[in-house]
């Protein structure tokens, strides 16, 4: 408290106060992480308070492809996502999406995004709900990434079926999660934030064994 | 574990699902004239059917959509998976009744019938007939 007044720094507006106090549902595994993480094999990371906002808006719909139009598409089909830069869209359902973008883009900081599908859905039946709280993100990544993933999840994870750019809703670990698969060996997944923790620990306790020498 | 078609996902583990009962439960037109057993036999009576069973799922963990299935529930063959609203894929042209389903559609109310119940037994009576028959 003393610093703040004696800093020479500009004063703090409200929102910076609001993030220095506050946590990311998996804040207390940083160090877990970093521990467990293994350079060149896998690695874990908790991207927290990423942008998220829930859409519903029937296909096809005119506030659909205004909302289309702010995010750089809608994806067709389970397993596709849109988007446009740095805003990523996830298909949930058919008329279900997850919009997902850095956390700058949340309006508690500026930014502009979440009014904006707001005003693109207008009166029209549908939703546009900022979801950002609702889940965190995981970023796994690694040639072992994919087969701790395969302990916890039954998706067929090989890369001739999950290609790098597809996101499906799935289980992971026995709770429920958003699998991104971003990269060739990166992956993002969004637990939920009451599961965050325990999933964290799932994720650390599969990546293990990759710390010790391969049994042969 | 069954693997279940999904019609939005493909398929998907069983643990990704709900069960939602028996398909083709009609909401009573107008339940205020319904009898307290007539009442009961829409809220709690189902056919137990050895068989062909038309059912309802959800994909809870996927696209979070409801659908119909038909399952032997002696071998759990998934036999035909099919939108909610739409008629019995193994009964088509057999009677109008079947279109009565719970589904969300405006005019459910309207192409539902009171009594859809009796008639999730008789299929396995028809189509077991021609085997029988022989005797
Ligand atoms: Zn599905």
């Amino acid at each position: 408290m003393a610093e703040t007044a004696a800093s020479p720094t500009p004063a703090k507006t409200p929102a910076d106060k609001d993030l220095a106090v506050r946590t990311s549902p998996a804040g207390v595994l940083r160090d877990a992480f970093a521990a467990g993480s293994l350079a060149g094999t896998v690695e874990i990371s908790e991207l927290p308070f990423l942008t998220m906002v829930g859409i519903r808006a029937a296909a096809g719909s005119d506030a659909a492809q205004r909302i289309a139009a702010v995010t750089g598409g809608l994806p067709a089909r389970s397993g596709d996502v849109a988007g446009n830069g740095d805003t990523s869209v996830l298909w949930l359902g058919p008329a279900e999406f997850l919009v997902v973008a850095p956390t700058e883009a949340h309006e508690s900081l500026g930014g502009s995004l979440i009014q904006s599908l707001r005003d693109a859905l207008g009166s029209d039946a549908g939703q546009v709900v900022d979801l950002s709280a609702n889940r965190t993100t995981f970023e796994l990544t690694g040639p072992q990434a994919r087969s701790v993933l395969e302990k916890g999840c039954s998706l067929d994870l090989h890369p001739r079926v999950f290609k790098a750019g597809t996101a499906y809703s799935t289980e992971i670990g026995n709770i429920p999660a958003l699998l991104w698969k971003t990269g060739e060996e990166s992956f993002r997944v969004f637990p939920r934030a009451s599961f965050a923790e325990f999933l964290g620990r799932w994720l650390l306790d599969g990546m293990r064994e990759y710390a010790s020498p391969e049994v042969p | 574990m069954l693997l279940i078609p999904c019609p939005n996902c493909g398929p998907r583990d069983e643990t990704e699902f709900h069960y939602g009962g028996q398909a083709h439960v009609a909401y009573p037109e107008n339940p205020n004239e319904l009898s307290d057993t007539e009442w009961s036999r829409y809220l709690f009576y189902r056919s137990n059917t050895k068989g062909t069973f038309a059912e309802r799922w959800v994909h809870s963990t996927g696209c979070r959509q409801w659908f119909n299935m038909l399952r032997d529930t002696v071998s759990y063959d998934i036999q035909a998976i099919y939108p909610m609203g739409a008629p019995r894929p193994d009964r088509a042209g057999t009677t109008g009744a079947e279109s009565g389903t719970a589904s969300l559609a405006a005019d459910s109310t309207t192409t539902g019938t009171a009594a859809p119940s009796t008639s999730g037994t008789s299929l396995s009576s028809t189509t077991a007939a021609p085997e029988g028959a022989t005797k």
